[in-house]
């Protein structure tokens, strides 16, 4: 199993984070994919024992994310988890995440189900993921609260999906990803997840923030839902 | 009549550059034969004012100036999305390469090491 952790100058949280998710399942590969930071975000990453795949310019999260599939379906793992750099996820989720691969093919972590994770989103925000929730639910054909997490599940079959078509596009690596799946017929479940305020970087609220973020995804989505099952890319 | 030497000398001008450019190699011929055809065109018009204004009447374009405006936004317009599909392909393969390349570099890393295991040089 691989926890592939999508890291742009992280250096700050990165050991912590790291840590945690070694002690929550040891018998993982820890996988960082520094993306171009500027920082010893790769130091960092290779000092604490995760196999570092330094991109050699910023290629987004979706980008780091397709290598990071790429990486797990070369090396022939069943199942890869993506968690955040920044401290946001809980490395006691992941167990949950796992679990509900037996089953179904992606698992999305979901904040909204844990009620102890619900209060750190703005109320803007809220209300757009509230409305992409709604619209992916009914695209997917699965109840899904969270469709912008990033603290997913994925197991083999999904892996060799992703690692030919991962969207990386912004907002296209969450939203895209999901229609992807629905459309190549992989089951896709939710699992309530622990979450934390972020400990470093910028948080994304704000009205005005929402709305542009609300925008771009739905672009995402009404792009992902035209496109049809994973054509060439 | 200054215009029309301005036209003239535009249209001779981006001839060569265009020329020049195709001669050294910096632009490619896909973009190159799109340039000279609208230098042509340039040269054409500029040489032969009159058929601006034929044209232009027999399109029903009162100003003939105006049939220049209309078919030079037209050409910049479809350029620039030629443009933006270029880049956007540029950009994919490029992004497709880095992975490639990462991916690479992390397999020498795990052969080095392990091609340099029994006796530590």
């Amino acid at each position: 199993m691989v926890v592939a952790v999508p890291a742009l100058n992280e250096s700050e949280t990165l050991a912590d984070v790291l840590g945690g998710i070694r002690r929550a399942v040891p018998e993982a590969v820890l996988l960082v994919i520094d993306d171009g930071s500027s920082d010893t975000t790769a130091e960092v990453a290779r000092n604490a024992g995760a196999v570092t795949l330094q991109m050699p310019f910023n290629v987004g999260v979706g980008g780091a994310m397709r290598v990071a599939f790429l990486y797990a379906f070369n090396n022939g793992y069943e199942s890869l988890v993506q968690v955040d750099a920044d401290g946001q996820h809980d490395p006691g989720s992941i167990r949950d995440l796992l679990a509900a691969l037996d089953g179904a093919s992606v698992a999305v972590g979901s904040r909204f189900v844990d009620a102890r994770s619900r209060q750190w989103v703005g109320w803007s925000r809220r209300v757009v993921m509230r409305v992409l929730a709604a619209l992916l639910s009914r695209v997917t054909g699965t109840q899904l609260d969270d469709v912008t997490s990033g603290f997913r599940a994925a197991d083999r079959e999904a892996i060799e999906l992703f690692a030919q078509h991962y969207p990386s596009e912004y907002l296209g690596d969450t939203v895209e990803s999901l229609v992807l799946s629905a459309r190549a017929g992989l089951r896709i479940v939710q699992v309530p997840a622990v979450m934390h305020p972020r400990q470093g970087g910028r948080p994304s609220h704000g009205v005005i923030r929402s709305s542009l973020f609300l925008g771009r995804a739905l672009l995402a989505l009404s792009v992902a839902v035209t496109r049809g099952t994973a054509q060439n890319r | 009549m200054s215009t029309h030497w301005l036209g003239l000398i535009g249209a001779v001008c981006l001839t060569l550059f265009i020329g020049e450019l195709l001669r050294r190699g910096i632009l490619r011929e896909k973009f190159a034969v799109l340039w000279l055809l609208v230098a042509g065109a340039a040269l054409v018009v500029a040489i032969y004012p009159p058929l601006l204004d034929r044209l232009a009447s027999l399109l029903g374009f009162a100003v003939p100036a105006n049939l220049l405006f209309l078919v030079s936004v037209g050409l910049l317009l479809a350029v620039s999305v030629q443009l933006s599909f270029e880049v956007s392909r540029l950009e994919r393969n490029l992004s497709r390469l880095a992975e490639e390349h990462v991916l690479l570099v992390q397999r020498v890393e795990v052969l080095t090491e392990a091609s340099q295991e029994p006796p530590a040089d």
